[in-house]
């Protein structure tokens, strides 16, 4: 009926074919330069333990807050940092990024979009420049003829025509959805398998969000790429992924279908952001909803010194002793739903457990 | 929801601009920014005002407050406000210090141009655009006080935060002793939920909503009557955005002031505030209460802006948003100006403007069952599907949402 659908279907064939880019047990830490020699050396944990996978012709949706490390997970698949531990496969085989050579082809199938487009253009340089670059290093080209013909098919692609006028055009004449979809094109250019997404619509105006992600949705469709799209907007991963992951703070927390862990979301704090988010279809036949009171006060801790265990307990209604004392391991909930929590389960001993037999394991993870 | 206090006086216009018109005077032509805009405020009211950037809702609040600068001049209109109201608030909340110095500055402020009467029986109004910038000076932060989208901007960095609201106290109560300053600064700090210990940060240590709140204290320094808040949580984490969102209208409630709440964010407002304005291009396309407009909105663009947002609840679907972008308020096209992207247009959108007016019922759908009296006139739309001149058949929510989708579908298959 519509191509959400249609998507979803070919996501679905697609499926076990196994994953294209998988993360296992990333973490990431960034130290800190203190002028006290005696001192404890300290770092920023960005990313703890994070584990992911990418599939061909799917999109997984990364949520939270700023601050949780959607960001560092998207530039740790893109090759940007280096993690402190754990592997990056592609294809199955460990890509191994430290080496030079290895990074460059792995950046010829893995394609970053960052979420400012009025600084990731730039403005001393035109579309052609933007769009020839990648094409010229990855010599996707032969002459300058096969040059024009690829720029104005990447243009066409992103729904920007006229293209030959677009093409001459520098970053300040364009609009900001405009300018985003350059930077789509661009990413394009090399013919990468898989899209990382990093904020790609939160700069733009409302009304061209949607066409941006109906863009992308198209491409995912069409070109049958992964799609890591990172959002902090609940509502556009439901209608954007097929997956959904939570961070809070570093950590994964929940994970599953979209619409699963939206719905019924089990982990406090996904339930916290789907309850924070604006809704209108709260507001009942008689115009008077009740305001949503926000159980857990506060805000993402410093990273420097997390809490202990799971991270969210300072703020979560639901704490018990345990949660400051270490981190849960993963609850299969049945259906691909998974979360890290207490309250769910403790991995192995999970209340759950005899759903988790039948359960799909490598819906979004491991 | 509605309390006694909001019940008492929700009738009340605090606010009332008429016909406003503001252009900025480009050296490659004007742009009008805020065009021939009429709106009221009532006390105790939340007014959304939503639209595309671009829209002219920021301009519009800032011509309000009267902090535009050159370029931009108002060209037109009256903003007329409504000082005080002819029955006494009663027994809400409001310091007397506050009223007190309030009624003796409107002495002040009558003195200058408009003839002094009662005191308490004051109900003429002042207009805003023809006060002289000393009048303003006591108008702003005493009546009108206004929240700025960015409050890291809004905050001076080199000034501790208690230094800033005692600031605002210091400059519009010269007679306030020092300790009752520190006294008041601590009283606003707890009202928007932030400790008093706070009182000596600085703006770079609080957190962003930290921040935000700080910004309303000061804004709420004074007990204005009417507070305009430009986009006061784009920058902030949605989790923080409903903390701030659920503060606004705990204060709102039990202060009783009114807001003008501007955003882009049309799902948000429709939790938030009473009735919400859709601007377009410079222009009010439709005014209603926000039932009304969640249940069924007219104008083309009002549900196009409904339908950009993706929702947390019912089937996915492919939505289409709006297509084209908003146009050059230069050039401004000839009739009513959304017709370039509107799926509905027909002749008249082309050539005639049309103008705000009680939108008739649409067609068949829910409306139906809702009697003879529905819609209730209080829904505005400037529209030519819903004048009988030009269509006889107004479409129907349905009708709207049916013809956004064939764009959907369209737009998936080129």
């Amino acid at each position: 009926m519509n191509d959400l659908a249609r998507a979803q279907e070919g996501a679905n064939t697609d499926f076990h074919s196994g994953p294209i880019l998988e993360a296992i047990h990333l973490r990431k830490m960034f130290p800190l330069r203190s002028w006290n020699i005696l001192g404890a050396r300290q770092a920023v944990h960005a990313v703890e333990d994070t584990s992911l996978a990418l599939y061909p012709g799917r999109a997984t949706a990364l949520v939270g807050e700023s601050g949780s490390g959607k960001t560092t997970v998207a530039r740790l698949l893109a090759g940007l940092y280096t993690p402190t531990s754990g592997t990056i496969s592609f294809r199955g085989k460990p890509a191994r990024l430290a080496e030079g050579s290895h990074l460059r082809s792995y950046r010829r199938h893995v394609q970053l979009i960052l979420q400012d487009p009025f600084s990731s253009l730039n403005p001393v340089h035109d579309v052609r420049y933007h769009l020839a670059r990648p094409l010229r290093i990855f010599s996707h080209i032969q002459n300058k003829t096969q040059e024009t013909e690829q720029i104005l098919s990447l243009l066409n692609r992103v729904n920007l025509s006229p293209a030959e006028q677009f093409i001459q055009k520098f970053p300040h004449q364009l609009s900001g959805g405009q300018r985003q979809r350059v930077a789509i094109a661009r990413a394009l250019a090399v013919q990468p398998e898989i899209l990382l997404a990093d904020e790609p619509v939160s700069m733009l105006d409302v009304s061209i969000r949607l066409d941006v992600l109906n863009l992308l949705l198209r491409l995912k469709a069409e070109e049958r790429l992964a799609l890591l799209f990172i959002t902090h907007d609940i509502a556009s991963a439901r209608y954007f992924a097929e997956d959904t992951l939570v961070m809070y703070a570093g950590q994964m927390v929940e994970g599953g279908p979209s619409d699963e862990v939206i719905q019924q979301p089990k982990h406090p704090y996904t339930q916290l952001l789907v309850s924070a988010a604006p809704d209108p279809g709260r507001l009942n036949a008689d115009g008077n909803e009740s305001v949503t009171d926000v159980p857990a006060r506060g805000e993402i801790p410093s990273l420097i010194n997390p809490p202990s265990g799971c991270r969210f307990h300072p703020r979560c209604p639901y704490a018990m002793p345990v949660c400051s004392q270490r981190f849960p391991r993963r609850t299969q909930l049945g259906n691909g739903h998974w979360t890290h929590c207490f309250l769910h389960g403790d991995g192995d001993g999970d209340i759950s457990s005899e759903k988790s037999g039948q359960s799909n394991d490598t819906v979004s993870g491991l | 929801m509605v309390t006694n206090f909001r019940g008492n006086t929700q009738t009340e216009t605090l606010l009332e601009v008429k016909n406003l018109n503001v252009d900025y005077l480009a050296s490659n032509g004007t742009v009008h920014a805020v065009t021939d805009v009429n709106f009221t405020l009532r006390r105790g009211e939340i007014l959304g005002l939503a639209g595309e950037s671009g829209s002219g809702k920021s301009t519009l609040a800032y011509a309000i407050t009267r902090l535009l600068r050159p370029p931009a001049m108002i060209t037109g209109g009256e903003i007329l406000y409504y000082p005080w109201s002819s029955q006494d608030d009663g027994d809400t909340t409001r310091a007397t210090l506050t009223r007190l110095s309030k009624q003796r500055r409107r002495k002040h402020i009558k003195n200058g141009k408009w003839q002094s009467e009662d005191e308490g029986q004051s109900t003429e109004a002042i207009d805003l655009l023809q006060l002289s910038q000393a009048q303003l000076q006591d108008i702003r932060w005493n009546d009108l006080a206004i929240v700025f989208q960015s409050a890291m901007n809004a905050l001076n960095p080199v000034m501790s935060v208690g230094t800033q609201i005692m600031d605002v106290l210091s400059k519009h109560r010269p007679g306030m002793r020092r300790d009752a300053r520190k006294r008041r600064a601590i009283e606003l700090l707890q009202l928007v939920g932030i400790a008093p210990d706070r009182l000596r940060s600085y703006p770079h240590e609080l957190s962003g909503g930290m921040r935000q709140r700080a910004i309303i204290a000061i804004a709420l320094a004074l007990s204005p009557e009417v507070l305009i808040m430009d986009e006061p949580t784009t920058a902030l984490d949605v989790v923080v955005q409903r903390e701030i969102l659920n503060e606004i209208t705990h204060l709102q409630k039990q202060l009783g002031f009114s807001v003008i709440f501007i955003t882009h964010d049309l799902s948000l407002l429709l939790e938030l505030a009473d009735n919400v304005a859709i601007m377009y291009a410079g222009r009010i396309v439709e005014k209603a209460s926000r039932r009304d407009l969640y249940l069924h909105p007219r104008h083309p663009y009002s549900y196009g802006l409904l339908n950009s947002f993706p929702t947390l609840h019912g089937p996915r679907r492919v939505m289409s948003g709006i297509p084209g972008s908003p146009p050059d308020l230069r050039a401004v096209p000839p009739g009513c100006a959304f017709h370039p992207r509107c799926p509905f247009a027909f002749d008249a959108c082309r050539a005639v403007l049309p103008l705000l007016q009680p939108s008739r019922r649409g067609g068949g759908g829910e409306d139906e069952e809702r009697g003879p009296l529905w819609p209730p006139a209080s829904q505005m739309v400037a529209c030519h599907l819903y004048d009988s001149r030009f269509n006889t058949e107004p479409p129907s929510t349905s009708d709207l949402a049916s013809k956004y989708e064939a764009l959907a579908e369209g737009s998936s298959v080129q």
